[in-house]
């Protein structure tokens, strides 16, 4: 019909693992953007429908869902699109409902769902290669007359049927009317009359949907709580509703999935035609009965963690090595083409220096979310959380906090996006409360840096390298203490099991190389981002920090540099002088005692210089601040200079590694394995002569910077992802606390030991 | 009997609900009168893996005891 809505919004609706987002990108084709949701951390992935010539059209990507009563961050998200209930986004023009043909029966759920919010709804029904493959076969045109909206089967992953989908779309049905499931007679007492309420207050809603939002409000908090705005009397009535059906102790919790499962059943019978090889033992089974093994299973787990970890800390070398010679010529290319001054130091030494030092982090995160994304695209993701379920469990975490916990070993940005997917609350927030305790990539300039500088390099036995094992003693150490706060969290704050954990193990699945690698890009993408905005800003700051206010150095310091440097001139001149005389036979002799006093004349110019430029940093914003702040830090073994760094770096862990080659003037190309700071840190001394960095005070630091959380964008995300300040407040304050008891143990003890 | 106490390898019904079973596991289909299939229990004993209408679920026991179940 020429005079039908124009549909501008479509949105793709369906239950998690039934070929959704592949369906979604051969809508949408490359023209997908990923951005968040107002207010909420969930990803709002949508593209323009291709091939439509009726002007541009939205597909949005909806998070799955298996029920229209949200029980977690992304289902709300959900509900919310399809209910028109999100801020700036109304409900959209048409609903796909995608539905895995395999799967029916399960699937139909959400689909009478949706058909009861009355809109404009076409069913995709996917996989039926995977179904046909299966021995079973779905009568779409007969679904479609028991639901009452058009049903399209297609392959997505193949590609057929798209066409036929984008022309359902295009030349949308009329609004769905539902399908008549009977809810329990003692219950439906209350429905009706309530959707009559609901009527009163918002007679714009179709009669599907009040009576969808009566039922919803008598057995969901989250349902019935926007009314209590919209529609006060509906939302008195619901609460009086609540109070009579618990008083005759009604099964009300479970009308709504009885009644359309009752419904459900025989329609999926009927449109359902089985052949004796879909009863067959299938592959997934088969896979399953070694993956989830009592004995191959942990094993194999295990191996694919060692894998993950090999790769993330070896095979990235290269890359990582390439970035940091590159982030090197840029740096020698802008000192070239600057004139020297101000300028170019806060450039080179502050911002680029910064950014290099997240850049070099780049071919982690990509292995990182290559592995993640390679177990959650094949199935294997949901095993690990059947495995490790009931571990996780006796410290108080759930199965699903495996991902999460995982995904913070490269940052702790994406472990705390992934905990959206615990359904249960409190699982989620003990989830993200320890996340950042897990070793993550920015803490590995810090690690490297003091590791190589006082762990000796030799080997246990000739096999296991002591540094490696420090290295490895970090990450364990972090763990640990994630598990320990788990427990404390769960034993004293979220006291109780209560928590629900019900997953599906989907089949496994070739995983498909193109929407995995677009996913690491978007991801890396955004880390990369996120990251240098705040790594170049501050290095700025702290350059400028460092180096700001400049005071005229005490007399005798200047005229020391001057000495120094008139006498390292004096002999460099003589050398010339001699080489001019002409007189051979002087010259071996003479030539060699006068390059060795240059050689002398320069290295004490050298001194002289960084005692200079000592003495500016220590009187400098930072170093005024450093010297203030020392009494505190002093027990944990740490000077002004680390004190100061240790302030800048909790903005960002790796600024340390920065601020320190700032304070200690190490030169333009500090990083963590520059020869020039490491030397500078081991050779720093007291005024007294005794060492500022023993091996003592290093533990003391990099246990330190296993407990702090010294990183803005965690507390930022945490935020976003609870809502609210305390939580993010008290992750902060009980690193802190971990941080510096242990680091206060360390050093006292150690001293005590006689080992510092 | 409960759902939790059904051997691995058997199959039953689901008859009815012992205390409150968690609302997800009736909305993926575990009504009164749906045939459920125990097929394994993860390496350390919980949770364990059901099959049911087509599909497999992984349900932590002392969830699974909520339901009950008439073994066939």
């Amino acid at each position: 019909m020429e005079t039908a809505v124009r549909v501008r919004t479509v949105a793709l609706a369906g239950n998690p693992n039934v070929g959704k987002t592949t369906l979604f990108n051969a809508l949408t084709g490359a023209t997908q953007k990923v951005a968040n949701y107002p207010g909420v951390t969930v990803e709002r992935v949508s593209g323009r429908l291709a091939g439509g010539d009726a002007g541009p059209v939205e597909v949005v990507d909806l998070p799955g869902t298996y029920s229209l009563h949200p029980k977690s961050v992304d289902e709300r998200v959900a509900f919310d699109a399809l209910a028109g209930r999100l801020p700036g986004e109304p409900a959209p023009d048409v609903v796909v409902c995608v539905v895995d043909a395999t799967n029916l029966e399960r699937n139909l759920y959400l689909v009478t769902q949706i058909l009861d919010l009355g809109l404009p709804t076409v069913v995709a029904l996917n996989m039926t290669d995977a179904a046909e493959a299966a021995g079973i076969s779905v009568n779409a045109a007969s679904l479609a007359t028991w639901l009452g909206a058009p049903v399209v089967p297609v392959a997505a992953r193949e590609g057929e049927g798209i066409d036929r989908l984008r022309r359902a779309v295009l030349d949308p049905p009329a609004p769905a009317a539902g399908v008549a499931w009977d809810v329990m007679p003692a219950v439906d007492a209350h429905v009706g009359p309530l959707a009559d309420a609901l009527a009163a207050e918002a007679p714009d809603l179709p009669p599907t949907r009040r009576r969808f939002e009566a039922l919803g409000a008598l057995t969901s908090d989250l349902l019935l709580e926007p009314w209590a705005a919209e529609a006060p009397a509906f939302h008195r009535a619901a609460l009086d509703a609540r109070q009579a059906l618990a008083d005759t102790s009604a099964p009300v919790g479970m009308a709504e999935m009885t009644g359309r499962y009752a419904w459900i059943g025989p329609v999926a019978q009927a449109v359902t035609t089985r052949t004796a090889a879909a009863d067959e033992r299938t592959l997934s089974d088969r896979i399953d009965a070694v993956v989830t093994h009592r004995v191959w299973g942990p094993l194999i787990f295990g191996a694919v963690l060692l894998v993950i970890f090999q790769a993330v800390f070896s095979w990235a070398v290269p890359a990582m090595d390439a970035i940091e010679w590159a982030m090197g010529l840029a740096g020698d290319g802008l000192r070239a083409a600057l004139p020297d001054g101000v300028l170019e130091d806060v450039l080179v030494e502050g911002a680029l220096t910064g950014v290099g030092n997240v850049l070099v982090f780049l071919p982690q995160i990509l292995l990182l979310f290559f592995f993640l994304g390679l177990m959650e695209d094949t199935g294997y993701m949901a095993r690990t959380a059947f495995i490790m379920d009931r571990a996780m469990r006796r410290v108080g975490l759930s199965g699903g906090s495996v991902v999460p916990m995982l995904s913070a070993y490269a940052c702790a940005i994406p472990g705390i996006m992934a905990a959206r997917t615990l359904a249960d609350e409190r699982d989620r927030i003990i989830t993200i409360m320890v996340v950042p305790l897990q070793g993550c990539s920015a803490r590995l300039p810090v690690y490297v840096l003091f590791i190589a500088a006082f762990i000796p390099a030799g080997s246990f036995l000739g096999v296991v390298g002591y540094q490696g094992l420090a290295m490895t003693s970090l990450y364990v150490l972090g763990t640990l203490m994630a598990f320990v706060a788990a427990w404390v969290l769960r034993r004293f704050v979220f006291k109780g099991e209560g928590s629900s954990f019900v997953m599906e193990l989907p089949p496994y699945r070739m995983p498909q190389p193109r929407y995995l690698w677009r996913r690491m890009r978007d991801r890396a993408r955004v880390f990369v981002v996120r990251a240098g905005k705040i790594i170049f800003g501050l290095s700025i700051v702290l350059w400028v920090l460092a180096s700001y206010p400049k005071t005229d150095p005490p007399p005798a310091l200047a005229a020391g540099v001057e000495a120094a440097e008139e006498a390292a001139a004096r002999a460099r001149q003589a050398l010339v002088d001699i080489d001019l005389s002409g007189r051979a036979e002087l010259q071996e002799t003479e030539r060699a005692s006068i390059a060795s006093a240059l050689e002398a004349a320069d290295a004490e110019a050298l001194v002289a210089q960084n005692a200079l430029a000592g003495w500016q940093v220590r009187n400098s914003y930072i170093g005024r601040f450093g010297r203030a702040i020392e009494p505190v830090m002093r027990p944990l073994g740490f000077d002004w200079k680390i004190s100061a760094g240790i302030v800048a770096s909790f903005a960002a862990r790796e600024v340390i590694v920065s601020a320190l080659a700032t304070i200690y003037s190490a030169g333009a190309d500090a990083d963590e394995e520059s020869l020039a700071l490491r030397d500078a840190i081991q050779a720093d001394t007291y005024p007294d002569g005794t060492p500022v960095f023993t091996p003592l005070v290093a533990v003391s630091l990099l246990v330190f910077f296993v407990f702090a959380l010294q990183c803005m964008s965690t507390l930022a995300i945490a935020r976003r992802e609870l809502n609210s300040w305390l939580w993010p407040a008290v992750m902060w304050g009980y690193m802190f606390l971990l941080a510096y008891g242990f680091s206060f143990a360390i050093y006292q003890g150690g001293k005590l030991l006689g080992w510092g | 009997m409960s759902l939790d106490t059904l051997a691995v390898g058997t199959r039953g019904t689901v008859s009815g609900y012992a205390g409150d079973p968690p609302a997800r596991l009736l909305e993926l289909g575990l009504v009164p009168g749906t045939p459920v299939e125990v097929v394994r229990l993860a390496p350390l004993g919980d949770p364990m893996e059901i099959g049911v209408r087509g599909f497999y679920l992984s349900v932590r026991k002392a969830e699974a005891a909520a339901v009950l179940v008439e073994e066939v």
